[in-house]
């Protein structure tokens, strides 16, 4: 691995990212509209009201467009898998192939068939098995994403799976360890839940809109009345679950942890940086090293956070690369060449059995097995161990504006929620004009959590087990640039479209007379 | 609602036949697919262990070679 081709890797990696991201456009509003909508049509069912049906089918058909345009926008990441990451693909066969062919059995079953039922079962199924329906669609949508949430957290704690040497898999050994797995649990509900607050911020701020224009007050008011609860009620359990993923975080993926918080060095009572802004150092001794040039602390937060005590030690940066004796922490070149000695065990282990020396493969397994924790760092055994840290400003920063993002949205889901109850909701243009606009904000908020998660963990695609230096395929540059740009035109493309359609279906509004079905 | 192949048949046409909006969606969707996996998946995107290797003994001894060179 000492002649690496960079641009192989860094295009490989751009093109996966602007294929993730532009994904993530489309899935977080399904996920959550399917739920706004469950509970619509249970309001519909339970009062027979029939402004609720034609609310529900109104956000019922956005919900249409959302899931038409983005439906199989993932299965791009699959093809990059076999193409671009095939070492990846096959090293991680076993533990993939379980939760994405479930995904695909329970998409197929759960969302194709009952989303028929949904939209052309109108008054043709009974309106109990039209909502069961309704509500099929929504925890099918959210189970999909569960096994891919499962799968994404499996590389960032790899647990339940044994690496065999001889087919260079690894095989799922305990199916609920990687499905129970705590940053599994952790991943899906904090994404899960996020996507919540961005459909509910969907919902208002359309509602808005036609407030803003004069237009359907009833159904903006019921809509926002709906979205407002469901979003509070999401953007809690988002904190929560989110704590829960910091914790998580701080214990597996220390690096990470490290980066966000922009700790160096590592100290007891650590306080948690609630914002600040960085500037790279210009001494000649920490060329990564960014110092803060402002910040506001709260005391001792960080330790709190990390550890559920105030006291606690949270290793730094510097910590983690030049190790801690005292802390138990390994340095990155005790790591390096741990995991150098993993390499050349599982390659002389190969040798030995092609060569019928059962002993020296025993022997050289032995080694393998011992050292296997620390395989990916076995790649840096000759490269500069600086490589092994992520961007410290991009997951800071990405850390920060999504926390705020997310204070902003729970503001506003307040003062929306009080508004519309005390019915003066449409005289507060200002508040109407917000809520428009932090459609946008949702999901900057909701890319940029993905951000802080995928970011802080380079260079592991499987942490610290397999870098994306040994990961990707070794194919052309070219080709990967050339299809990196066809990405970015198909996704835009499709972006444009599902604009252009949604804002023409809001402009066109629900229909005009409530049906008495 | 009786259940039986008619029904169903009857239920999805006329649901078809009834889209308003829906038809736009389906023409995206049957574009994006043809785009997806008859041009981008066959020209672009081969599986590369599965195109240059017959086996899986095959397959699992190059990517050890490149993981352990």
């Amino acid at each position: 691995m000492e002649h690496i081709d960079f641009s192989l890797v860094d295009w490989s990696r751009a093109q996966f990212a602007l294929t993730a991201m532009y994904h993530w456009l489309f899935v977080p509003l399904t996920l959550g509209l399917s739920f706004i909508v469950a509970f619509m049509e249970t309001l519909y069912f339970r009062t027979g009201n029939p402004e609720w049906k034609r609310i529900t089918k109104f956000w019922m058909t956005l919900f249409g467009i959302n899931f038409a345009i983005g439906v199989a926008t993932g299965i791009i990441l699959e093809f990059e898998f076999g193409t671009n990451w095939s070492n990846y693909s096959w090293f991680v066969g076993d533990i993939f192939g379980a939760p994405l062919a479930i995904e695909g059995i329970m998409a197929f079953f759960l969302e194709s068939t009952f989303i028929a039922v949904m939209f052309f079962g109108w008054n043709k199924v009974s309106k109990k098995f039209h909502l069961t329906s309704t509500w099929l669609v929504a925890i099918g949508s959210n189970l999909s994403a569960l096994w891919i949430l499962v799968a994404n957290a499996w590389m960032q704690y790899p647990a339940g799976m044994k690496f065999n040497p001889d087919t260079a898999r690894n095989e799922m050994v305990n199916f609920w360890d990687v499905l129970f797995s705590p940053v599994a649990i952790n991943k899906f509900l904090h994404t899960v839940l996020s996507a919540y607050v961005l459909a509910s911020i969907f919902v208002i701020g359309v509602s808005a809109w036609y407030l803003l224009k004069n237009r359907e007050q009833l159904f903006a008011k019921k809509s926002i009345k709906v979205a407002a609860i469901f979003g509070l009620a999401a953007s809690f359990l988002t904190m929560v679950s989110g704590d829960g993923s910091a914790r998580n975080m701080a214990k597996f993926q220390p690096m990470k942890f490290a980066a966000m918080e922009n700790l160096y060095n590592g100290q007891q009572n650590a306080p948690l940086a609630v914002m600040g802004f960085l500037q790279k150092n210009k001494t000649e001794t920490d060329p990564k090293k960014q110092d803060f040039v402002f910040k506001i602390e709260i005391p001792n937060m960080l330790s709190y956070m990390a550890f559920l005590d105030p006291n606690a030690y949270v290793p730094g940066v510097f910590d983690l690369v030049k190790g801690d004796k005292e802390h138990h922490i390994l340095s990155y070149k005790e790591r390096t060449e741990k995991g150098k000695i993993a390499i050349t065990s599982l390659a002389a282990y190969k040798n030995a059995k092609k060569a019928g020396n059962d002993s020296l493969a025993n022997a050289s397994l032995a080694h393998f097995q011992e050292n296997y924790p620390n395989f990916g760092y076995g790649y840096y055994a000759n490269r500069d161990v600086n490589e092994l840290i992520p961007s410290v400003p991009t997951t800071f920063y990405s850390f920060r504006i999504m926390v705020f993002l997310g204070l902003h949205f729970i503001a506003l889901f307040l003062v929306v929620l009080i508004l519309t109850n005390k019915d003066k909701i449409e005289q507060k243009r200002f508040i109407l004009y917000t809520a428009l606009w932090t459609i946008p904000l949702a999901y900057i908020a909701s890319e940029l959590g993905w951000v802080v998660a995928e970011v802080g963990r380079q260079p592991w695609v499987i942490q610290d087990i397999l870098p994306t230096i040994a990961a990707v395929s070794q194919i052309k540059p070219v080709s990967v640039q050339i299809t990196f740009w066809l990405f970015f035109v198909l996704f835009t493309g499709l972006l444009i479209a599902e604009i252009k359609i949604m804002i023409s279906q809001i402009k066109k509004g629900p229909a005009s007379e409530p049906s008495q079905n | 609602m009786r259940i039986n192949l008619k029904n169903i048949f009857q239920f999805y046409y006329l649901g078809f036949r009834s889209m308003t909006v829906g038809k736009r969606l389906w023409l995206i969707i049957i574009l994006k697919l043809i785009v997806m996996f008859l041009i981008l998946k066959i020209f672009f995107f081969p599986n590369f262990l599965k195109t240059n290797f017959k086996t899986d003994k095959d397959r699992s001894n190059y990517v050890i070679e490149q993981l352990t060179k």
